[in-house]
């Protein structure tokens, strides 16, 4: 048989990544932003403050220390012989920006009233949050992770089963299909009253409430994954003899993997808008609570901090569903970068 | 090349009857006749190829063989046994490859194993099946990283692996580049010759079909008779400039009523 002589010139593999581009040598743009930091420094630590801010030294000693190590990258390649990380370099113009901004920050709120305060904290007053505040900050991501994550978790459970069983079953399509579009489309929070209502607690009609905004989606995007798996698929494992468990477990859901990735995108997303209102309306913790909480005494450094925080927490939360998909569809060409 | 896998098995391909089986399909709420008391056997160890124009019913005829449908009317038994629905010794390859993408090249020959739970037992089998289309430098490969010839290589091993009595083949080389498929046609024939299977081959290329099997069934337009049944008695391997080869292709455009245009 001539096979071999086929196969070899069909060699098809070649999905590299673009080569990563190694600039070595004196890092300009690292001087540049190293002497931001510096001024930035120099202003922080150099020019009265406007009020007693307790955390000034503090934020020149880190803005200096920043524009020190920024120092060292940029000049040390010629002096110790080590190159670089790439991922700094290509970092430059956002440090330069970053510290730039900075200085521009302290100067219009730590050291001159250009822009009315108490709305405008400065730097330091944000950074008095996270070195004296942390205990109550730390205790807020953590209530509302776990909370997240336990409703998360079931809605999104909830919904991967049901839209399996919905794509997969005539009869449960017919009772299924017309209450997912009556109740479906409606937004998570138009049951906060019932839901506070009719649960024992208020950390359980939270929890039913994310459960309930992830499902939607991922119930939705699961069903018309398995709904979309091409019969030809079905027809191969047939003839060779696989059980109807094995279709669904092994051809239906595999299939239906991306779709169910963009459903648990899009649950997360609503979960998240969903924990924030229900802390506030409710659950008398967590990071909505907080942010509500430092409003009220219009601590808006405190507020600030809160955000920065729930936004890491997001992005993070996110970062990590994509790792997942990543390391679960390796098999699918072109997936999204985040 | 060829494994152990062809070799080491004595097992006779299946005999096919197919007993006055007709077929119609719901199409727009009216009732379309496909096929038309289609009788037909077939011994076994024999390659028969279906020939037709296109929509006849070729695909639909082999669906009913490997019992993914039944038959409207009519009886199809292998071996005396009556089909009523799929079975692992009666193993289709379609145009399309359908290889499963989240699956490797390997997983993918696995498939026919895994879902019969042999795969722990028979696990050499696979092996023997990637050397056998010689892909074995490919199997943690995934599917989107092969070329279209190397896909239904894959989808050949991942039907041998099964050990089918009864290789059904749906225009299985109908996509391919000329090159690659006539590589290919010269391929399943030793393959066929040296395993013990019967084969159905549904092609819409006289070419093919006079080439490759020892049969070829002239089917009509739709809903689809048997036009003319067709022996060749030519041993293998066949050159392609065969003389013999050109006149049984004028005769079978002469029953597919297109003589005159060749
Ligand atoms: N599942 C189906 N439902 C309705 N009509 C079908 C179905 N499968 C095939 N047909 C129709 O049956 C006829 C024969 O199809 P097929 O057997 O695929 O033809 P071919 O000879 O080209 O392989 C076509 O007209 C096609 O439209
Ligand atoms: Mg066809």
């Amino acid at each position: 048989m001539s096979s071999a002589s086929l196969t070899h010139g069909e060699t098809n593999l070649a999905d590299f990544p673009p080569v990563q581009q190694s600039r070595t040598g004196f890092w300009f743009i690292g001087l540049i932003a190293a002497t931001a930091w510096c001024a930035a420094a120099l202003v922080i630590g150099g020019l009265p403050d406007i009020d007693d801010f307790e955390r000034t030294g503090l934020l020149a000693k880190i803005a200096a220390g920043i524009a020190g190590t920024l120092f060292f990258f940029a000049v040390g390649e010629q002096i110790t012989g080590f190159t670089t990380p790439a991922k700094l370099r290509n970092a430059g113009p956002w440090l330069l920006l970053t510290g730039l901004a900075l200085t521009a920050w302290e100067l219009t709120t730590a050291k001159y009233t250009l822009l009315p305060r108490p709305f405008f904290a400065s730097p330091q007053a944000l950074l008095e949050v996270f070195t004296d505040d942390y205990p109550r900050l730390g205790d807020s991501v953590w209530n509302s992770v776990r909370l997240l994550a336990g409703g998360y978790v079931i809605g999104a459970a909830v919904g991967f089963s049901l839209g399996v069983a919905i794509g997969w079953s005539r009869a449960i399509g017919y009772w299924a299909h017309p209450v997912l579009r009556l109740i479906g489309p409606l937004p998570a929070t138009a049951w906060l009253p019932v839901a506070f209502f009719a649960f024992p607690s208020s950390h359980n009609a939270s929890t039913f409430l994310i459960a309930l905004a992830t499902g939607f989606p991922v119930t939705v995007l699961t069903w018309s994954g398995v709904a979309g798996v091409n019969k030809a698929f079905y027809d191969v494992a047939r003839t060779m003899g696989a059980s109807q468990r094995f279709l669904v477990l092994k051809v239906a859901i595999p299939a239906a993997m991306p779709s169910v990735f963009v459903g648990l995108f899009m649950g997360l997303g609503a979960s998240f808008s969903v924990l924030v209102v229900a802390e506030m309306m409710g659950v008398k913790s967590g990071l909505g609570w907080y942010l509500q909480w430092a409003q009220g005494w219009a601590a808006y450094a405190n507020m600030y901090a809160a955000l920065l925080v729930m936004a890491l927490m997001c992005t993070g939360l996110i970062t990590l569903l994509f790792r997942l998909r990543d390391r679960l569809l390796a098999w699918q060409k072109g997936l999204v970068q985040w | 090349m060829v494994g152990n896998l062809a070799e080491q098995q004595p097992t006779a391909g299946a005999r096919v009857d197919v007993v006055d089986v007709s077929h119609r399909f719901d199409f727009d709420g009216k009732a379309l006749p496909v096929l038309n008391r289609v009788s037909l056997r077939i011994a076994p160890n024999e390659l028969v190829s279906l020939l037709g124009p296109s929509g006849c019913g070729k695909s639909t005829l082999l669906r009913l063989v490997a019992g993914l449908e039944t038959p409207t009317i009519g009886t199809i038994s292998a071996d005396g046994d009556r089909i009523t629905g799929p079975h692992p010794s009666r193993v289709v390859m379609f145009q399309d490859p359908t290889l499963y993408p989240w699956r490797t090249v390997k997983a993918n020959v696995s498939l026919g194993l895994e879902a019969r739970g042999l795969l722990r037992r028979q696990a050499h089998r696979v092996d023997e099946a990637l050397q056998l289309v010689g892909l074995t430098q490919f199997a943690t490969a995934y599917p989107h990283q092969l070329s279209g010839g190397m896909a239904q290589r894959v989808s050949l091993a991942r039907a041998l692996v099964n050990d089918p009595k009864l290789l059904l083949l749906d225009e299985p080389l109908g996509k391919l580049d000329s090159m690659t498929r006539m590589t290919m046609q010269q391929e399943l024939v030793a393959l066929w010759q040296r395993s013990g299977f019967t084969g159905l081959l549904v092609t819409h290329d006289v070419e093919e079909a006079v080439f490759m099997s020892n049969r070829v069934i002239v089917l009509s337009d739709r809903p689809a008779t048997i036009k003319a049944d067709i022996r060749i008695d030519l041993p293998f391997p066949r050159h392609r400039g065969d003389p013999r080869l050109a006149e049984l292709r004028r005769q079978i455009l002469g029953v597919l009523g297109l003589d005159t245009d060749w």
